[in-house]
């Protein structure tokens, strides 16, 4: 990703794309606009004239029209991908060529972060496998849910069900009927629920979260099962370098962090879930309750001091790992926090805060009244959005792109802008406490 | 597969064969059973519990307010009272035998002899929630894997699905497509938006409607779409907001499907929830499942439909072009008006959209259960017709509703629709049952 940033246009100055305002009178029917991760490019489901639909990317209609369309997105290398629909088939078409392998119904695209690979889920005549690059898995299941891509998305895993399940048979369905596939080769072990999965770094261990009875949770690493059972887990993640797991695992009414199977933090949480690791793997943060109903950001089993009273959510580490983000809210109103840190006045919405590349400036995207903004460093851009997407940083931290789509007095505009982070303009408000 | 068929084993006092209450009894011993309750006492019968029990004088204020009691010709075995006398009592004496029978007898009457109702809670002196001591038994019951079979196959569906319709993720997503479709040829521009991230309005509501009642998503849609709501559904897992382990006693699962409907909305940022005509899925959401995870409250704002209703007739975004014109009444859901006393918004609703209500007696709060909350309902075939023999002061009230000339039933929540459509067809009522929702589709403006 840090090498495609670097190809992307970081001159300073504003930039309209795609002519967005003219489509609301092309087309009579238009869906809300998606835009790709370098801002050059706006997307957005059409209707034709011949009352079918199509993508159209700054303001070029795709060449093939369908039946339906949906899952309009832009992939990480900035492609436009839809799942489309031609006589009740499904496939998935990228920059307007569909792929050849038509299905029932596809969903759940995933993609990795550095990588090409294009993953989804299929089913004909009820049965289930996913394809990667258009290459389906060579078995099918019964059932296919929690599809997961390996970092570097050659892998794709899934939870599967690979014997059919008779209606209403509790008996049978407390033997065990579910397992994972890794690239449609199940594994051997069969457990009775299977949630979340998680690659390893490399790509070659995979972890999940499962229960082996109704009441006995695990997790299970290539297949393997933990030896404890917890009265409950959440999902595990792998060390990003020696590849040991942990997970929130619930013990005697409260919740620790468990490693290898051993208590890491003690389960003293009310709740405790959305762990992860630094880059260097030297630190764990989690969103975490220490008390009832009293939400912050837990780093290695320290709880920052800031609560938050009905939720904290998009917690994230900086690229060097040494600072944490998250979004919280108390009393109705979202607040961006960053170190034990609250960022200004409540909005009516904040999203996940993007950290620069060398972890010295921080961005969020948030909405007031009806207008979005960008905050850096806490404090408002001064400027107002009728439309925005996550800001981004130069690899070199000093410039900040913003993709936003101009207010109507302004023309309504989709506008590609890159500033320059020293000599931003701020609004004069300044951050203070919740 | 119906595994009912094996009747030889059944034992229990109603002469009914489940296979998990009576094969999942008979893997127990009187040993592992006492352990089983005294651990659970032990580790969450807190101070709740033993207020409830020992402040119980067994005054008998609670029985006419429970409409097995009234139902069952006053059956003392079946007050209030009287069910906690033969449960929970007998779990926290000791020095009382609790063997595979008391375990059957003790499961059948928590899954399918109480609604969770609540209506005795307002009747008894002390405010003991007699819901709270069954559902106790029930969790007790869920550890020694002895649960109503269809209730514990919904569960399983639950554990698996996300949703309690064993509804595939494509299923889902392809029953929202169709009823998109199938709504533009009534309005050309109508849209079902998935994924929609930022919509003020994420909407949840539960498995039966894709399964089953697809036009019910059709007809809110023409809602969302004539009031100018900024709304969204998830394609993935977390859109059904229904329950059913909070009745199996599965309290772990119960977390993780509140889990999963909360960050379905908190990840397409949407401001607040609106949830279907449902009633247990609202304690589920509002109450119980935000509570076990640790939120005080619900972590984002979210209304039941009835209230997002009476939203939109107030701020006069929708118009009825003419009154529903038949006699309606209104059945108040239990989890929904005396849980939550929407009542008079309820009423409020229906007299924007009908031009002729009669009111149930007793109403409100003091509303009978349609007899098929609590999970009752779920626990299948085997106990349909006690079921609907168990509520038969339902029927005499809508009888006598429908003799002051009402014609139409209304009951905003789909276990009551479930509930009382068996009612009404068992006891030949002759009442046509509605969601409001219906109504307001049927005479809202729609150009």
């Amino acid at each position: 990703m840090q090498q495609q940033q670097e190809k992307w246009d970081w001159t300073t100055g504003q930039r309209k794309i795609g002519d967005f305002p003219a489509w609301q009178d092309r087309f009579s029917y238009m869906e809300e606009p998606y835009v790709s991760g370098d801002g050059e490019k706006i997307a957005a489901i059409v209707k034709t004239e011949d009352e079918t639909f199509t993508a159209c990317v700054n303001g070029t209609l795709w060449e093939s029209q369908y039946d339906n369309l949906w899952h309009l997105c832009f992939t990480p290398d900035q492609r436009a991908l839809a799942l489309v629909s031609d006589m009740a088939m499904w496939t998935v078409a990228v920059d307007g060529t569909a792929w050849e392998n038509w299905y029932e119904f596809v969903w759940k695209p995933c993609f990795a972060k550095n990588a090409p690979h294009i993953t989804v889920a299929a089913q004909k005549e009820l049965r289930y496998r996913a394809l990667t690059n258009d290459v389906p898995w060579e078995n099918e299941f019964f059932a296919l849910t929690h599809l997961t891509v390996s970092p570097d998305g050659k892998t794709a895993a899934a939870v599967v069900q690979d014997t059919k399940l008779p209606e209403a048979d509790i008996e049978k369905f407390q033997e065990s009927g579910f397992t994972v596939a890794i690239n449609g080769k199940p594994w051997n072990n069969h457990y009775v629920n299977i949630w979340e999965l998680a690659f390893s770094a490399n790509g070659i261990h995979l972890a999940a979260e499962l229960r082996t009875s109704l009441y006995d949770y695990t997790i299970a690493v290539d297949d393997q099962a933990w030896k404890k059972r917890y009265a409950g887990v959440w999902a595990p993640r792998f060390h990003p370098l020696d590849h040991s797991v942990t997970a929130p695992v619930r013990m005697a009414g409260g919740w620790g962090l468990a490693k290898d199977d051993e208590i890491l933090w003690d389960p003293k949480y009310v709740q405790l879930w959305h762990h992860m690791y630094s880059p260097d793997g030297s630190r764990i943060a989690a969103i975490t309750a220490p008390e009832y109903g009293k939400w912050t950001i837990t780093v290695n089993d320290r709880p920052w001091k800031i609560r938050f009273t009905e939720l904290v959510t998009d917690a994230v580490f900086s690229p060097a790992g040494d600072r944490v983000g998250c979004v919280g809210k108390t009393e109705g109103q979202w607040y961006v926090a960053i170190d034990d840190q609250i960022w200004g006045t409540g909005q009516d919405m904040a999203w996940q805060p993007v950290f620069s590349p060398d972890s010295t400036h921080v961005a969020a995207k948030v909405e007031k009244n009806g207008q979005f903004a960008i905050l850096l460093n806490g404090r408002p851009i001064d400027m107002t959005f009728a439309d925005a997407w996550q800001p981004a940083f130069s690899p070199d931290s000093r410039k900040l792109l913003i993709r936003a789509i101009l207010p109507q007095n302004q023309g309504g505009h989709y506008c590609r802008i890159v500033l320059d982070v020293d000599s931003v303009a701020l609004s004069e408000r300044r951050p203070g406490n919740a | 597969m119906n595994q009912n068929n094996q009747k030889d084993t059944a034992n229990n006092k109603n002469g009914i064969y489940d296979v998990g209450i009576d094969k999942g009894a008979s893997r127990l011993t009187p040993e592992k059973i006492r352990k089983v309750f005294d651990a659970l006492v032990e580790t969450e019968g807190g101070a709740r519990l033993r207020a409830y029990t020992n402040a119980c004088v067994h005054c008998g204020l609670c029985s006419d307010a429970c409409h097995h009691f009234l139902s069952k010709d006053n059956d003392p075995r079946l007050s209030p009272a009287g069910k906690v006398k033969q449960t929970i009592s007998r779990i926290l004496n000791k020095k009382a035998k609790l063997d595979v029978d008391f375990v059957k007898q003790a499961c059948e009457t928590v899954f399918t002899e109480c609604n969770l109702c609540r209506r005795c809670v307002i009747y008894c002196p002390f405010g003991i929630d007699v819901a709270y001591l069954m559902l106790f038994v029930r969790r007790g019951c869920h550890q020694l894997g002895v649960v109503p079979q269809y209730i514990q196959d919904t569960a399983h569906s639950h554990a698996s699905t996300f949703n309690q319709m064993w509804v595939r993720d494509d299923e889902w997503i392809d029953t929202l497509q169709w009823q998109e479709e199938e709504a533009r040829d009534e309005i050309p521009d109508l849209r079902i938006p998935i994924d929609k991230k930022g919509a003020d309005i994420f909407y949840s509501l539960i498995g039966p409607e894709p399964k089953f009642r697809a036009q019910l998503i059709y007809q809110m849609a023409v809602i969302f779409h004539m009031a100018g709501a900024d709304w969204t559904l998830p394609s993935a897992p977390g859109w059904d907001n229904s329950d059913m382990c909070m009745f199996t006693g599965d309290m772990e699962m119960t977390a993780r499907l509140k889990k999963i409907h909360f960050e379905a909305a908190m990840d397409l940022k949407a401001k607040r929830i609106v949830m279907g005509e449902c009633g247990h899925a609202f304690r589920s959401v509002y109450d119980v499942g935000n509570r076990t995870l640790g939120w005080k409250m619900p972590p984002l704002p979210m209304v039941h439909a009835i209230e997002f209703y009476a939203e939109i007739f107030r701020e006069k975004r929708i118009e009825i072009l003419e009154k529903f014109d038949r006699p309606v009444t209104l059945h108040d859901p239990c989890n929904i008006v005396r849980g939550r006393g929407l009542g008079d918004e309820a009423r409020y609703v229906i007299n924007e959209t009908c031009s002729t209500f009669i009111e149930l007696e007793p109403n409100r709060e003091h509303n009978f259960c349609c007899g098929a909350g609590g999970g009752v309902i779920n626990c299948g075939p085997p106990f349909k017709n006690k079921r609907v023999e168990s509520n038969r002061v339902k029927a005499d009230q809508l009888a006598a509703a429908r003799d002051k000339g009402a014609e139409v039933l209304i009951a905003p929540c789909h276990n009551c629709h479930g509930g009382l459509e068996d009612v009404i067809h068992h006891y030949e009522l002759g009442l046509e049952l509605k969601f409001l929702g219906d109504i307001i589709y049927e005479c809202m403006k729609k150009e």
